[in-house]
């Protein structure tokens, strides 16, 4: 029952600016708008997936698991619409069509222009970097793929949302022209997300040799337990 | 006999024992209210709106016509005065429609200062007095490669700066735009220094298509586009058209403005619109005109080099951009 409805939720977005797009509800500038709300969406999205796991601890509210994946492919949604904005408006809205916009021509000179621009501006870069992080994270979402990959491999592989995040705040901090609340802001969420992570990390570790002690039934070792405190 | 050593620390400086307890708790604390705080940031404005138009002025008498008037489709009021950079009343474009509206512009008070014989602080009726109204519709080319088309309604700044007299020493002039905290929430923000400075070479400031606007739309300019003076320059990006002017300073060495200070490697002192010169992050070789889709190629001195591309013969555009 909550699952559609998150899912619904999380298309109100895409929905939103559709229908402010065609009542004139944008600003004078509305590609300008698509670009920039299609990009902090990405990044709210991409928070939400990784706020998933800080909540299951510390409320023990382990169902939340169930919203992750879904949580995660909206970030992908998102930032794939952020990146096809940006093809369109920015990279194809520029160029010249000699064969007319139906062209082959349109189609080199369009991979010919993302790819120079790609490669030019390191924020550009940045941006393409993060959304490209994120293409291997949404293909091996299936649980077909969990499976096939194994738990382990698959934790290790979507660890590359923890960079997908970071370097999605770059992007953002670079965007700005000289206001950089906002920036900051996502800054200190995904940055308090990820510090989460190490603390459990480092929590984790701190009791594993105990664990062990109780069940490979070897005699207790000096440092293990000096450490287990 | 036994003497003791002196403690290392003193006492004073040995963090009590309930604070060091509770220094996770602390922590714990900060960065929760830290993370809450932010979280609240990014989730505030999650859905855009439309911004309202600027509500009509009173109409300019006798405005006249003139030659140097582009001949392209104008932009719409509502796009020009909903869309602003203008950072005195906040950053997002569309801040300024709604922070500017009940922005005072009368009484106005400009005053000249520096290198002129005629140092005064000018009523702005005073600054208007006989000078006779032109509309300028010019293109207005933004850094950010957005353009619009504007008609105007101003006069040369050469009549004023005429008036004040400048000695031999003036060989820049710099604006300053109207400081005020109670009237201006954006610059209780530290996101630029305060107040906002602009400036131009004398021969630019001297130059025909360099007006000082006082109009839109044959109207009184809207508190949104810089009311009630702000400069026109229209072969340079707009950060450099100053807006509420209260200051007109006869410099001899070049001004620092207000961008450049603040990214050196992205904004400079002369700013023209130049295609080949592009920022750092993205091109100025297109741009966007408002109200349409495909991008325009964007034109050297945006399209004004006829009448202003002498004034750099020689210097090197990609140094001094």
């Amino acid at each position: 029952m909550l699952k559609p409805l998150v899912f619904i939720a999380s298309l109100g977005p895409f929905a939103w600016l559709i229908w402010a797009g065609l009542t004139g509800n944008l600003s004078a500038n509305p590609l300008s708008d698509v670009t920039n709300e299609t990009g902090v969406w990405t990044l709210r999205f991409l928070c939400i997936t990784l706020a998933i796991t800080p909540l299951r601890k510390l409320t023990g509210w382990n169902a939340a698991i169930r919203f992750r994946r879904v949580a995660g492919l909206f970030a992908f949604f998102y930032g794939t619409l952020h990146f096809l904005t940006y093809v369109i408006a920015d990279r194809f809205a520029a160029l010249d069509f000699p064969d007319g916009m139906v062209a082959w021509t349109t189609v080199r000179n369009l991979a010919k222009s993302v790819g120079e621009d790609v490669y030019k501006r390191p924020f550009i870069t940045v941006g393409f970097t993060t959304w490209t992080s994120m293409v291997p994270l949404a293909l091996t979402s299936t649980s077909g793929m969990i499976r096939r990959l194994g738990g382990r491999r698959w934790n290790l592989l979507h660890r590359l949302v923890y960079l997908t995040a970071s370097l999605g705040v770059v992007h953002y901090w670079w965007l700005v022209k000289a206001d950089v609340s906002r920036p900051i802001a996502y800054g200190i969420v995904v940055g308090s997300l990820l510090a989460f992570r190490i603390w459990l990390a480092r929590a984790r570790a701190a009791v594993a040799p105990t664990r062990r002690l109780h069940t490979d039934g070897s005699s207790p070792k000096r440092e293990a337990v000096g450490r287990a405190k | 006999m036994l003497i003791k050593p002196p403690a290392d620390i003193r006492s004073s400086e040995i963090t009590d024992k309930k604070l060091y307890l509770n220094r996770r708790e602390f922590i714990r604390a900060t960065t929760g209210t830290a993370a809450a705080v932010a979280t609240g940031v990014i989730g505030a404005g999650a859905f855009l709106r439309a911004a309202t138009p600027a509500p009509h002025g009173r109409r300019l008498e006798n405005v006249g016509k003139s030659a140097f008037s582009a001949d392209e489709k104008v932009n719409k009021w509502e796009e020009i005065t909903t869309y602003n950079n203008y950072y005195e009343f906040g950053t997002d474009k569309d801040s300024p429609s709604m922070l500017a509206r009940n922005f005072k512009t009368e009484p106005w008070t400009v005053t000249v200062d520096g290198e002129c014989n005629k140092k005064a602080a000018w009523h702005l009726e005073d600054v208007l007095k006989g000078q006779a109204l032109e509309e300028r519709i010019y293109r207005h080319r933004c850094v950010e490669a957005w353009s619009m088309i504007i008609p105007w309604v101003g006069f040369p700044l050469s009549d004023f700066i005429k008036k004040c007299e400048p000695t031999p020493k003036a060989k820049f002039i710099e604006f300053t735009t109207l400081y005020d905290p109670k009237q201006m929430p954006g610059v209780r923000s530290p996101v630029l220094r305060w107040p906002y400075v602009e400036g131009l070479r004398l021969d630019e400031a001297m130059h025909p298509l360099t007006i000082l606007a006082v109009g839109l739309y044959g109207e009184v300019i809207p508190n949104q586009d810089g009311a009630p003076l702000r400069l026109v320059v229209p072969w340079k990006y707009g950060f450099k058209h100053i807006k509420s002017i209260v200051k007109i300073k006869f410099v001899e060495k070049q001004p620092l403005n207000t961008w450049q200070e603040s990214a050196p490697q992205e904004y400079g002192f002369y700013s023209n619109v130049n295609p080949t010169v592009d920022h750092p992050r993205w091109t100025q070789a297109s741009e966007r005109r408002i109200g349409e889709f495909l991008r325009r190629k964007t034109l050297m001195f945006n399209g004004y080099g006829d009448q202003v591309a002498g004034m750099y013969s020689g210097m090197d555009l990609k140094r001094n951009y």
